[in-house]
């Protein structure tokens, strides 16, 4: 990687390479256009870091630790290590690039913000950020998603936030993008769409990327404190891809760490069973950038499937598309299956129920030490489980139980 | 001659666009309702690619256009209905769709099936004049494919005048912001705006909220007509589109 890395992509275009731009309808160029001098204008200021800074020490609970895992260690071998996202407030990563997006629009003026959300973790700090700045919050949310991930439909009205169901399609993430995208269109003046990953037009996989840097800068740091060293594996679930582009922003011009981002094989990897875009998506253009997508020879999105609902979508962030290309990540892919092994195995190993996205990178991770028993793995906690524990009992049941 | 130029050289006030997506209600109704916006005296006809997640359309057009999908529709079978249409088909015909159909088409495939199915211009609302000058202008202009720009109240001065130099047979005038479906209102901030659109030197259809009789001659007044769509889906979902298109005139 070039040492300006992060001035080079994404271009001023907002190209990761050949992936990222901005294919959207005329009426949004000049709002996008606005968002992104706010962004450099603003959110460069030292008062907007400042403020950034302080939010995040004192309202997110930022750092959140590295916790070595000792007893699964043991068992599987290798050095696992976890970065605990699920520590920060709001139980997800999420929260950092909420809380950056909704400081930006509270100097932009704007009102209300619009997002979408899958598990509905990034509702959650949507609304959360959203109470704490005094703005309004309006988040879409896929039927299936609001079946599945009840606990966090009430956290996000608790915290003010009105859910809006939407019922088109397969009624899981892509359909609740499309559906925030057009309730943005009625009034992107006073509101803003706060896109819930590293995806959509430039300039947001840009800026969420920059929000989630600090995953990445305090593990670097935090690991080299620990061991003295940096790890032989980062690894990270990608779904959008925003908890792995914050983790692997941090080492990309470490040679010596190889960096895996962890798919969903779904069912399998029959098409309509699986979200594995890296593997198998094609370029192609979805919500407004290009990048590998999961689609037919017709160019329309391919149905998607993954237990874990904020993984569960067709496209994927475009820094992602590039760095597949660059070889510089290997994208691997877990079954739901596996997922929901790891989900229990750390739970009782370690005591962290971990959320079933953040199941797939420690169940790579498991792998990948019993591969390799002399490494040691970073792996990113992305977020805790509380949301997903009565799907899984009464999907999977317990461990050993008939179910 | 380009279809598109031919009518607008013959006809300045009140043309009349009407869209529909293809394959709608019907798989192959195509070309009959072709046949009966002819009969009806339609000016120029927007056909809808259909797509599943299309960002600039409200819930009439996307619940359409997954009926469409449903139905099998698809770019390559609309290409051939309208290869078969276009004999007794003399307006001119301008496809509507979402970028990522055409990219994944390929963009040379598309043109020259263009070509050969007698489609005059498209109308592609994702794709930004910057990527289209940059890209794919060329081709275009090569093939004699018209792709139709579309501007928006948000558009700025500077914008207008780039988009100006780029387009060709006229420009799509979104009547406000928002997506298709909705009711337009006037005020003095927006008839500004349609004047100041239909000050240039190329033609202007107003889209957007245009749903009947009176909206459409009120439209007609701030451009060279208007286009019309949610509500003629609406007509043909209620087996009333002949009915519809009587009342317009």
């Amino acid at each position: 990687m070039t040492t300006n890395y992060f001035k080079t992509y994404p271009d001023e275009k907002g190209y990761f390479g050949n992936f990222g731009g901005s294919f959207i309808p005329d009426e949004l160029i000049k709002e996008m256009n606005n968002i992104n001098d706010a962004y450099y204008s603003i959110s460069k200021s030292h008062e907007f870091i400042s403020e950034l800074r302080s939010i995040r020490k004192h309202f997110q609970g930022r750092p959140t630790p590295v916790y070595y895992c000792n007893r699964l260690s043991n068992k599987y071998g290798g050095r696992i290590y976890l970065k605990r996202e699920d520590l920060n407030h709001t139980g997800a990563h999420k929260l950092n690039h909420c809380m950056g997006e909704a400081l930006l629009a509270k100097y932009m003026g704007k009102k209300k913000l619009i997002a979408e959300t899958g598990a509905g973790q990034h509702g959650v700090a949507l609304a959360t950020a959203a109470a704490y700045f005094g703005l309004e919050c309006e988040i879409h949310m896929g039927e299936v998603d609001i079946a599945k991930e009840h606990p966090n439909v009430i956290r996000m009205q608790i915290l003010g936030a009105k859910v809006v169901p939407v019922s088109h399609g397969l009624k899981t993430l892509k359909e609740a993008v499309d559906s925030a995208f057009q309730a943005y269109l009625q009034d992107p003046i006073n509101t803003i769409y706060c896109i819930g990953s590293v995806v959509g037009p430039h300039p947001f996989p840009m800026m969420v990327r920059e929000f989630q840097r600090v995953v990445g800068i305090e593990a670097r740091d935090q690991y080299q404190e620990m061991t003295g060293e940096l790890p032989d594996n980062i690894v990270a679930c990608v779904g959008g891809g925003s908890n792995a582009i914050g983790l692997f922003s941090a080492f990309l011009d470490d040679n010596e760490c190889k960096l895996h981002g962890v798919e969903p094989a779904g069912r399998s990897l029959n098409k309509g069973e699986h979200a594995a875009t890296l593997s198998l998506g094609k370029p192609g253009v979805i919500h407004g950038f290009k990048c590998y997508l999961l689609q037919n020879e017709q160019g329309e999105p391919d149905p998607v499937h993954s237990v874990a609902s904020g993984l569960d979508y067709p496209g994927v962030g475009p820094e992602h598309s590039m760095l597949k290309d660059l070889n510089k990540v290997e994208y691997h892919s877990i079954t739901d299956k596996e997922c929901i092994d790891a989900f229990y195995e750390l739970s009782r190993s370690e005591g962290i129920i971990p959320a079933l996205e953040s199941a797939h990178a420690v169940a790579y991770a498991l792998k990948l030490a019993k591969a390799n028993p002399k490494q040691s793995i970073l792996v990113n906690l992305s977020g805790r489980g509380d949301k997903d524990i009565d799907f899984v009992v009464d999907e999977y049941g317990l461990p050993g139980s008939s179910k | 001659m380009n279809r598109i130029d031919q009518l607008f050289q013959t006809k300045k006030k009140n043309i009349l666009s009407i869209y529909f997506p293809a394959g709608y209600p019907h798989l192959n109704d195509t070309n009959s309702t072709l046949e009966l916006l002819q009969k009806k005296g339609v000016d120029l006809v927007e056909i809808g690619i259909p797509f599943s997640d299309p960002l600039a359309d409200g819930p009439v057009i996307q619940t359409a256009a997954k009926r469409a999908l449903d139905n099998g529709m698809s770019l390559k079978l609309l290409f051939q209905q309208l290869e078969n249409a276009r004999g007794n088909i003399a307006m001119p015909l301008i496809l509507m769709g979402y970028w990522n159909t055409v990219y994944k088409y390929g963009v040379d495939h598309f043109l020259a099936d263009c070509r050969k199915s007698g489609v005059d211009g498209v109308i592609l609302p994702d794709l930004p004049v910057e990527e289209y000058e940059e890209d794919y202008k060329a081709k275009f202009e090569l093939a004699g494919i018209y792709n139709i720009l579309l501007v928006t109240p948000q558009t700025t001065r500077e914008r207008l005048m780039q988009i100006e130099k780029s387009a060709k047979g006229f420009l799509y005038m979104v009547s406000s912001l928002a997506t298709t479906g909705g009711i337009l209102h006037y005020d003095s901030k927006r008839e500004e705006y349609f004047k100041k659109v239909s000050q240039l030197d190329i033609p202007s259809l107003i889209g957007f909220g245009i749903h009947n009789k009176e909206s459409f001659q009120h439209a007609s007044r701030f451009a060279n007509g208007a286009i019309i769509g949610t509500a003629f889906i609406k007509a043909l979902q209620a087996g009333n589109s002949e009915k519809f298109l009587n009342g317009l005139r």
